[in-house]
């Protein structure tokens, strides 16, 4: 002890202190933090930024503009987030094939893993909805009946009562529902694409959203039962009219025809 | 002693039934009478039948559904079988509608041939109608009968629109807040006539029992009744017929109704009825349980009536949203000038006969029917109103079509506008050259023959196609119809010298009769003479 506290003013002695000290935290964050993981998730990060950013220059750079700023022909992307992101490109709606009175949805262009490229590129441009993860978008277990309430509440104005679609103006549109996976569906609401409103945690908690998932997929799915027999499209009463108008009247009038033309008559003729 | 009546003939069973009858209603007087009566044979006068089978289907499933529907707006929680719509709240009316559907046995099957009928009930009394006045067969005695008809119509609209209110689903709560704001656009009156129809504010809770009773009791009460009539004077009048040789104004050439009418129409009525139920087990009609129960606060887009209210929305829906707002009140001509346009198209259809018979000073009995070309200008006119009102089915319909065919929904309303006035005068010009170029053919069959569609070279070189000669029969049927000469003014000065001006109404009334029959509006049919003189020269022409 002697000899530590005779050095104890030397020059060194501070130098010495500092390099143990940034040895014991150095140390104890490596033992102690999950290093290797997030070296290499920084990494993955970074390198998806990277290969995003390069997929961002060829596909989205001419109308968005070179750093997502946006230009006359397309939106800033500061802030709208890996959940748009993944909706947009996911949907095949963007990369925009012309301009028109809205995107349509096409078949989807890039892969699930050059999608979240693309993400992780535009999220970094500024903070937005996140991409949500699979259990957030499940809808097994939510209440259908509830997520009808909330449906006729907040969309069937414009998607119809069971999301069949429906129009708005100047050649704008809701779309039918029908096959949009959960997920898109979920990102939908968060977002507020083209000309839907957005529905943030904060208006519509994630519970609601599945509840209205659910309710989309009972009546508007792959399994949706029709109790009735053909549901004619599920547009209501202008599909009804011209098929009670078709064939309704039009089988009718067939049968008129059939049994005036069969006649009683003495000989035929 | 028994002996007296055991050697008497015992009638059989039938006979002796017959025979009871008889001394109490008098049923062999009124079989004598009816039971030759005689019905012409054309498919387009079994329209009528279509109406009346159909419209007896409504009644009968109707009946079926008024056991288990409980038209109450008291609110109750969902617990039935639809999972979807577990422990929501709903009106009584739409919670036994669910029960109607999914747990009551037939439920939705009856319920689905209810709704089908009124469908093809309002359809088919839409074509009927048309048969009636494209062949003039609403002309004197009839036209009381067409007036029957036409109410029967309008009355249906109204029995439909009620019966669709009834569920109190999203969409027909939705086409009764329609209703409340047409009935609001009314100037003064408006607003009273809502408070008391709804009892108090939209929508309260009197409105689904007052729809009740007026859709099951007084409205088709007052169907029944007038359909009764209806064909009363069916009998009465007895039935048009086209022309043909025998048939004239003054007889009837058809089969008799026992036995032919009766296998006939009995067959008939269930060949409707089988498919009518036929097409309810196809497909759906009105699928309430997807719609969800009625909240003022809830719409869905794509929110229609029933097609035979769909003129009335697409007035509402391309009109453009013009108010006037006057010393605190405001007059809604974007609702009222429709509501207003809405009375105005149906009255035109229920006055036509009378504004014709005016027209064209003919009160004379009418048994025959028009061949619709041989009368233009009627034709033309019956084309102009469908085309107006098929067009509003357009305007009503505009979203459902934007989104089907890809169009702006904003250019579906402008066109619907330009087409509701270009549209009829179009139409109207179209179809009379039509009318005049089928005249003119039928003219050139009688005169000329049938194209046989054999070419004939002659010597010289020249090509010529043969014609066929038509029978007498066909020679006949085309030139039966009676062409009818304009009105005219009459001299301006009368026997005595005496300068006489005729009125403006007179003068209206000369120059529209022209423009039924003057010149140019009908083709000369041919005569007699002309026939002879083409058919005893040379052999074609």
């Amino acid at each position: 002890m002697k000899k530590l506290s005779a050095r104890r003013r030397h020059p060194l002695a501070a130098v010495v202190v500092l390099l143990l000290a940034l040895a014991a935290t150095g140390g104890l964050y490596a033992a102690f933090a999950p290093a290797g993981k997030a070296q290499a998730d920084d990494t993955a990060q970074s390198l998806a930024i990277d290969e995003g950013k390069k997929l961002y220059s060829v596909g989205c750079a001419s109308c968005h503009g070179t750093g997502g700023q946006g230009t006359t022909d397309g939106p800033s992307l500061v802030g709208v987030g890996s959940a748009a992101v993944d909706f947009q490109v996911g949907t095949g709606r963007m990369p925009a094939q012309q301009p028109g009175a809205q995107v349509p949805k096409k078949p989807v262009i890039y892969d699930q893993a050059q999608i979240d490229q693309l993400a992780a590129y535009v999220a970094s441009l500024g903070a937005g909805p996140i991409t949500p993860t699979e259990s957030q978008v499940d809808p097994s277990g939510a209440d259908v009946a509830k997520g009808g309430e909330l449906f006729r509440t907040n969309c069937a104005q414009c998607h119809n009562f069971t999301g069949k679609g429906g129009a708005l103006t100047d050649g704008k549109y809701a779309p039918n529902l029908e096959g949009v996976s959960p997920k898109h569906i979920y990102e939908a609401m968060q977002t507020g694409p083209q000309a839907m409103p957005s529905f943030p945690d904060s208006t519509m908690p994630e519970q609601e959203k599945k509840d209205i998932i659910a309710y989309i997929k009972t009546v508007n799915g792959d399994e949706t039962a029709s109790p009735g027999g053909l549901s004619l499209g599920g547009l209501g009463p202008v599909s009804e009219g011209l098929f009670g108008w078709i064939f309704g009247l039009g089988g009718l009038i067939a049968i008129a025809v059939w049994v005036a033309a069969h006649t009683a008559k003495a000989k035929k003729s | 002693m028994s002996t007296v009546t055991d050697t008497k003939r015992k009638a059989p069973a039938g006979e002796r039934v017959a025979d009871w009858a008889d001394g109490r209603l008098g049923i062999y007087g009124l079989a004598k009478a009816n039971m030759r009566k005689i019905f012409p044979d054309h498919w387009s006068f079994m329209l009528g039948e279509i109406c009346l089978y159909s419209f007896i289907i409504i009644i009968l499933t109707g009946v079926y559904l008024t056991l288990f529907f409980d038209p109450s707006m008291s609110e109750v929680v969902y617990h039935g079988s639809y999972e979807p719509m577990q422990g929501i709240q709903m009106s009584a009316a739409y919670a036994s509608t669910l029960d109607i559907s999914f747990d009551i046995r037939g439920g939705l099957l009856v319920r689905q041939i209810h709704h089908w009928a009124a469908v093809i009930f309002l359809a088919g009394m839409f074509v009927h109608m048309f048969r009636v006045f494209f062949t003039g067969a609403y002309r004197k005695p009839r036209e009381i009968n067409w007036l029957f008809g036409f109410l029967l119509f309008v009355l249906g609209m109204f029995t439909g629109f009620t019966g669709y209110s009834l569920p109190d689903d999203l969409l027909s709560g939705t086409g009764v807040r329609f209703t409340q704001g047409a009935i609001l656009s009314m100037p003064i009156v408006g607003t009273y006539i809502s408070m008391f129809m709804f009892g108090g504010e939209f929508p309260g809770t009197d409105i689904i029992p007052r729809f009740y009773s007026v859709h099951i009791l007084l409205l088709p009460g007052i169907m029944l009744g007038l359909v009764v009539a209806h064909l009363i004077l069916v009998f009465f009048h007895k039935h048009t017929q086209f022309a043909g040789p025998g048939k004239t104004n003054k007889n009837v050439v058809g089969m008799p109704l026992l036995p032919v009418y009766m296998a006939k129409a009995g067959g008939f009525f269930f060949l409707v009825f089988g498919f009518i139920a036929a097409i309810a087990a196809i497909a759906t009609i009105n699928p309430i349980w997807g719609i969800g129960p009625y909240r003022p606060d809830q719409v869905s887009t794509g929110a229609q009536p029933d097609w035979y209210m769909g003129f009335a929305e697409g007035f509402v829906r391309v009109m453009p949203g013009w108010e006037i707002n006057l010393w605190g009140h405001t007059l809604v001509l974007g609702v009222l000038i429709p509501l207003v346009l809405f009375g105005v198209v149906l009255g035109a259809l229920a006055l036509y006969p009378f504004i014709e018979s005016w027209i064209t000073g003919d009160k004379r009995e009418h048994h025959i029917l028009d061949k619709p070309r041989n009368a233009p200008t009627r034709t033309a006119l019956g084309v102009a109103w469908v085309t107006i009102y098929f067009v509003m089915l357009i305007g009503g319909g505009n979203d459902i079509w934007a989104t089907h065919f890809h169009l702006s929904l904003n250019a579906i309303s402008w066109f619907v506008r330009i087409a509701f006035f270009a549209g009829p005068v179009l139409a109207f010009i179209v179809t009379r050259r039509i009318c005049l170029g089928l005249q003119r053919r039928d003219k050139e069959k009688v005169l000329h023959g049938r194209e046989s569609g054999t070419i004939k070279r002659l010597p010289h070189g020249e090509f010529v196609e043969i014609h066929e000669p038509l029978g007498p029969e066909a020679r006949y049927a085309l030139t039966a119809h009676e062409q009818y000469e304009p009105l005219e003014v009459g001299p301006t000065v009368d026997e005595n010298g005496v300068e006489r001006k005729p009125s403006a109404l007179q003068k209206l009334r000369a120059r529209l009769s022209r423009s039924y029959y003057g010149e140019g509006n009908q083709i000369p049919k041919p005569t007699a003479e002309e026939y002879k003189e083409i058919t005893s020269g040379h052999g074609h022409h």
